[in-house]
């Protein structure tokens, strides 16, 4: 099959390598129809995670056509087009007992700092991804879901990580009614939090980035206030200064450790990784929130450490949540906002690129080229189903 | 909407410079918040405001629910090739992934570093040390199978042509004058 398959930091290309197989009975292989790039990717991309192996294949966003499934595989058929949660869980340890999907114990051998999660390192459970023609899906009958009829492929892709991600920013920043919600990173889960600071009854909502075309989109789509980062002589004390000098309610970091904006934190974060990313927007998040405000991370930072103001936490009284998102948990009551007209994904998507130009669609992303805010790979099998199903009438 | 380069009438902004000897401010007992009115237009708004609408609240909901959990023992993945495991949670787990299993130099010094739990720095510097020999290790690979990566075209070079030209000319330029600069330095002093 063709498959993305990393080279090294800033390297990747479209490779041909074994399909994948059942593993255990309780396994699926999935002919995937839709798979994205994610802007956590990036940090892998960039070479930040621990334990990325040459010839791994990236890709926790993608939905999929059933083509095989294991003795113990009850719940789904061959056939079934499903979208497939980033995390991979079993369903029953103490954790996924406590719906916490993000953080199964059953599934990583290799760490217990981080679940499992489909193509994203051994670190993560060594899992290959979804960017790819086939990928293996373990716990078929626990972690993917049969796509509504009404809903589109292009929402349902953005299902799997991005929409469920950007809501539960915002659900652990714990809005309450008028709240001014500052969102750093313009990105799609940045967008995606925006939008569902609105739903959860937030007064403001500010996005910060430093790429105008995304602040633009912002500004339009998400209807939003927005902050070019550049143009500011400093984080906190704009945010303060547009707040009344209180600081925000609620501050959400959806960049994590390859945020620009200080040349310390990027030199020792990203060049010299002496720490786990840089730190900026963790600074930015707990200096800008109001005294016993909220702080919400899902930007990924590396398993090592930080550099933060863990003083001004303690000092300001705040509360930090953090998590990868639990998908599957959320997934029921954002269908419910797509088909209410509530949330409209597919909207962010801007590229759509053959799987088979891999090397060039992470280079637009990762350098927020030809004004890229998502893309969508699309694998040369992915309508394979339709033409057979389409042949099969005549 | 406001925007960065609008100023919030009721916001306290002014010059500041941090004096001691400013002028006392009036901060808001109360702040300043949209009313449900001036916020109507925005689609959607308010609809999750209650929070039994939103499904992570509480954070930690048992018994779960929207899954079929398996009954009973999970069935053990059989080993097929060299899985590490953390020294946190021992023993393996009834499911992992079995893609790019520890080999090489880069092998070795992977089994090395799980040796030592998460908790501990040397864990993860030796993992990413691993990983930067395991690159050298892929271009040779490579080599032995008669295949020269196209390091630029896997960096998307294609890309950048296309849409960021000066950027491409720049960054050739820069390339080109350290270059330049090193065989310099290195000839002066064969001198």
């Amino acid at each position: 099959m063709l498959a993305m398959n990393y080279r090294g930091p800033y390297r990747v290309r479209a490779d041909h390598k074994p399909d994948p197989v059942i593993e255990h009975p309780g396994d699926a292989i999935v002919r995937v129809t839709r798979t994205c790039i994610c802007g956590s990717d990036l940090h892998l991309y960039h070479g930040m995670v621990p334990d990325t192996r040459v010839g791994h294949t990236f890709g926790h966003e993608f939905i999929g056509v059933v083509e095989d499934v294991g003795s113990d595989v009850r719940n789904l058929k061959v056939g079934d087009r499903v979208m497939v949660p980033f995390n991979l869980f079993c369903g029953s340890c103490f954790f996924c007992q406590h719906e916490l999907y993000g953080n199964c114990h059953n599934t990583n051998p290799e760490a217990t700092a981080v679940g499992a999660i489909y193509g994203y390192s051994h670190t993560a459970g060594g899992y290959d991804g979804g960017q790819a023609e086939y990928v293996r899906v373990p716990m078929a009958d626990v972690g993917p879901m049969v796509i509504p009829d009404d809903i589109h492929d292009d929402d349902a892709v953005l299902l799997t990580d991005v929409t469920p991600t950007g809501y539960q920013a915002a659900e652990m920043g714990d809005i309450s009614e008028g709240d001014t919600v500052v969102i750093f990173g313009a990105g799609p889960i940045g967008l995606l939090a925006a939008k569902s600071s609105w739903l959860m009854g937030a007064g403001r909502v500010i996005v910060v980035d430093e790429v105008e075309y995304r602040l633009e989109f912002a500004k339009r789509w998400a209807q939003c206030e927005v902050v070019n980062f550049r143009e500011v002589n400093d984080m906190a004390e704009h945010i303060k200064k547009m707040t009344d000098w209180m600081g925000a309610d609620v501050c959400i970091d959806c960049v994590g450790g390859d945020a620009a904006g200080s040349i310390a934190q990027t030199l020792t974060g990203r060049l010299m990784k002496a720490q786990a990313g840089s730190s900026t927007v963790l600074h930015w998040c707990i200096n800008s929130v109001r005294k016993g405000g909220n702080v919400s991370i899902v930007g990924v930072y590396g398993p090592t450490f930080n550099m933060v103001p863990m003083g001004n936490v303690l000092n300001k009284g705040l509360t930090i949540r953090a998590n990868q998102a639990s998908v599957k948990r959320h997934l029921p009551r954002l269908i419910e906002h797509i088909r209410e007209g509530r949330l409209s994904p597919k909207d962010i998507i801007t590229h759509r690129v053959p799987l088979e130009e891999i090397s060039d669609a992470y280079h637009i992303f990762s350098s927020k080229l030809d004004n890229c805010i998502k893309t969508v790979l699309i694998p040369p099998r992915a309508h394979e189903v339709r033409a057979v199903k389409a042949s099969a009438l005549h | 909407m406001q925007t960065h380069e609008q100023v919030d009438e009721h916001s306290h902004q002014h010059h500041h410079s941090g004096h001691a000897d400013e002028h006392q401010q009036d901060y808001p007992m109360v702040p300043q918040r949209p009313s449900r009115e001036q916020l109507a237009h925005i689609k959607g708004w308010g609809a999750d405001l209650d929070r039994k609408n939103r499904p992570a609240v509480p954070m930690e909901r048992t018994p779960p629910r929207f899954i079929h959990a398996h009954e009973g023992k999970l069935p053990q993945q059989p080993e097929t090739v060299e899985i590490l495991t953390s020294t946190e949670r021992p023993g393996i787990t009834p499911i992992f992934g079995t893609v790019q299993p520890p080999k090489g130099l880069s092998g070795m010094m992977r089994r090395l570093a799980f040796r030592w739990s998460e908790n501990d720095m040397r864990h993860w510097l030796i993992l990413l040390a691993a990983d930067r020999v395991n690159v050298v290790e892929g271009i040779g690979e490579d080599l032995a199978k008669g295949k020269v990566p196209n390091v630029l075209a896997e960096m998307g070079i294609k890309a950048e042509w296309e849409h960021n030209k000066a950027g491409l000319v720049k960054k050739a330029a820069i390339g080109a004058a350290v270059l330049g600069a090193a065989v310099y330095l290195m000839r002066r002093r064969e001198r």
